[in-house]
């Protein structure tokens, strides 16, 4: 038994051991010090841009009401993303991995992939010049038909370059990562499970619900999480498309748009006077930490959810 | 409740790939039935075929004719979620759904039959479920722990709970003890002879002990040749098949001299 033990700690296979787990740690380790470096470059060139005379904050008289119309708009577009992309893209997901043939499904979920090599400043550009002046009639016809709710209130913007193209833009935009991911979180439910499902005369449906759901919810979460982070970091497709101005307002189809944090910055970073640039990297540290909180609190569902299972 | 099947000139696909060719029998009501023979020879494709499971898998279609008292299984009119809804199944590997409680996976089925079901109603299925798949005085205290906490003797149990729940016509069972201790199987086995009175068991078994002490009636399943599709060589009564068998194929088998 000594002898066996003693061979196993100084034995040449663990070389490539001792390789293996220094580079793994090493990769750990530099994730953390690049968020840590972010983070700290964040708050050492932003915290002196939250106290600044009024006049930096524009209409604002400081810092906390310049940011919140911003704050708000990176939000509602993202979840005008989110409401649109995340049913689509587990719709799609489910058909590629349970309902299409294969034949069907592997040209599919190309193409579903190859969204997301398309560079955003090219959505940006289609945004503008095809999706913005079709949906603009489309927004004429909300206002004066559903125009008692507080989304579609009016007046139509007359360039339909607002939030809801906005989003409507971020949406196909981060279809592709939820897609691929929920995709390989589906295609892997054990075939244990599903058939036990199917054995008790399930139908298709029936056994996602069963089998496929509970076994991917996790990485569900993780694919809307990932797609919500780039819809709230998106920056040039939303500079280009939403044309903004304007406070924190429910009406989506409106001319009066607030921006968004991260397309605020990209408009104004390059005209910045030093205090300037300090209120919007301070705008960043906000941006940066709700997408911390957002993805925690994710976290907090997901493991408490498991967690019940368990007890 | 409980239905004979008659299988007369089955034959199996997988795509163009014919794996079992030209079954004929008769599985009796309220009896059990044991399929034998060595592994890749169709037992499991050929159970699968009974309650049309097989077609889950991609190009996989049957010729011939399955007849569950009368009624044709491959009818075009049947629906293959119907037909499963009365055949139930136990699997090789115990298969509780994960995220579901001792509770709601013996009411899995029931769930997708009915939508709504009373409480006491609900209760009276898991009660009686689990008190005939003998694991009730077992789990009565923890109902709502999940099933996968149980041990692997138990979640094959709670899968027949699960399957007799739905009071199906006919209980399939796919090597149901090979992934369980001896005494688990022990205990399974006895559950077998109980359930024989109300239902037709079908059970594939690698275990030849296991075939003799448990089944009426055995078949016993082998390849025609390397590379030629598997066929029923000899179905009789398990007291004739492991003692006096018709085949000289079979007795080579179970005697333990193959080929």
């Amino acid at each position: 038994m000594a002898t066996i033990a003693a061979d196993q700690k100084t034995g040449p296979a663990r070389l490539g051991d001792r390789v293996f787990s220094a580079t793994a740690l090493a990769a750990g380790i530099a994730i953390l010090l690049a968020l840590a470096g972010v983070f700290i470059f964040l708050a050492i060139e932003g915290v002196p841009g939250l106290a600044k005379p009024a006049e930096f904050y524009g209409e604002a008289s400081n810092f906390w009401g310049y940011v919140a119309p911003l704050l708000f708009g990176t939000v509602l577009a993202a979840v005008i993303a989110l409401i649109v992309a995340v049913p689509l893209a587990w719709g799609i997901a489910l058909v590629v991995s349970h309902y299409a043939p294969r034949s069907i499904a592997t040209p599919i979920a190309y193409v579903i992939d190859l969204l997301a090599a398309v560079p955003s400043v090219v959505f940006g550009l289609w945004g503008i010049s095809v999706l913005a002046r079709h949906l603009q009639p489309g927004y004429v016809w909300l206002d004066e038909n559903m125009g008692w709710l507080p989304f579609f209130a009016g007046p139509a913007s007359g360039t339909g370059r607002t939030i809801l193209t906005a989003g409507l833009v971020l949406a196909i935009m981060i279809l592709p990562i939820i897609t691929a991911i929920s995709r390989e979180v589906f295609s892997q439910t054990p075939r244990l499970h599903e058939e036990a499902a199917l054995a008790l005369g399930a139908t298709r449906w029936e056994m996602i619900r069963m089998a496929v759901f509970p076994y991917a919810r996790s990485g569900m979460v993780s694919a809307v999480m990932l797609g919500l982070g780039r819809a709230l970091g998106e920056t040039m497709a939303v500079a280009m498309v939403l044309s903004a101005g304007g406070g924190i307002s429910l009406n989506l189809i409106s001319s009066s748009n607030p921006a968004s944090i991260a397309s605020n910055i990209a408009s104004n970073y390059k005209e910045g006077t030093p205090g300037k640039i300090q209120v919007l990297i301070a705008t960043g540290l906000v941006l940066f930490l709700v997408t911390f909180l957002v993805n925690f609190a994710a976290r907090w569902i997901v493991t408490r959810n498991e967690r019940k299972l368990a007890r | 409740m409980a239905k004979s099947i008659t299988v007369g000139d089955l034959d199996i696909y997988y795509g163009d790939f014919l794996a079992v060719q030209g079954v004929n029998m008769t599985i009796k009501a309220r009896s059990v039935t044991a399929f034998i023979g060595p592994s890749g020879c169709g037992k499991s494709t050929f159970l699968r075929s009974l309650n049309r499971m097989h077609e889950v898998i991609p190009g996989a279609r049957v010729e011939g004719k399955v007849m569950v008292d009368g009624q044709s299984l491959y009818d075009s009119a049947v629906d293959p979620v119907a037909v499963r809804r009365q055949i139930g199944m136990v699997f090789q590997r115990p298969n509780p759904f994960p995220t579901m409680s001792i509770y709601e996976n013996v009411l899995a089925g029931n769930r997708l039959n009915s939508k709504r079901m009373k409480k006491a109603e609900a209760d009276d299925i898991v009660e009686r479920s689990l008190k005939g798949a003998n694991l009730w005085n077992e789990v009565k205290d923890r109902l709502n722990k999940p099933g996968m906490g149980l041990s692997g003797g138990q979640q094959q149990r709670l899968c027949i709970a699960r399957a007799i729940a739905v009071e199906p016509q006919v209980l399939l069972m796919d090597e149901p003890c090979s992934a369980l201790d001896p005494i688990s199987t022990s205990a399974i086995e006895d559950l077998i002879h109980e359930l024989k009175s109300d239902y037709t068991i079908v059970i594939v078994t690698h275990n030849m002990q296991q075939a003799a002490r448990v089944s009426d009636e055995t078949g016993f399943f082998n390849l025609k040749a390397a590379g030629q599709p598997g066929q029923l060589v000899e179905f009789n009564s398990t007291q004739k098949m492991f003692a006096n068998p018709d085949n000289e194929a079979t007795e080579a088998y179970i005697s333990g001299r193959f080929g």
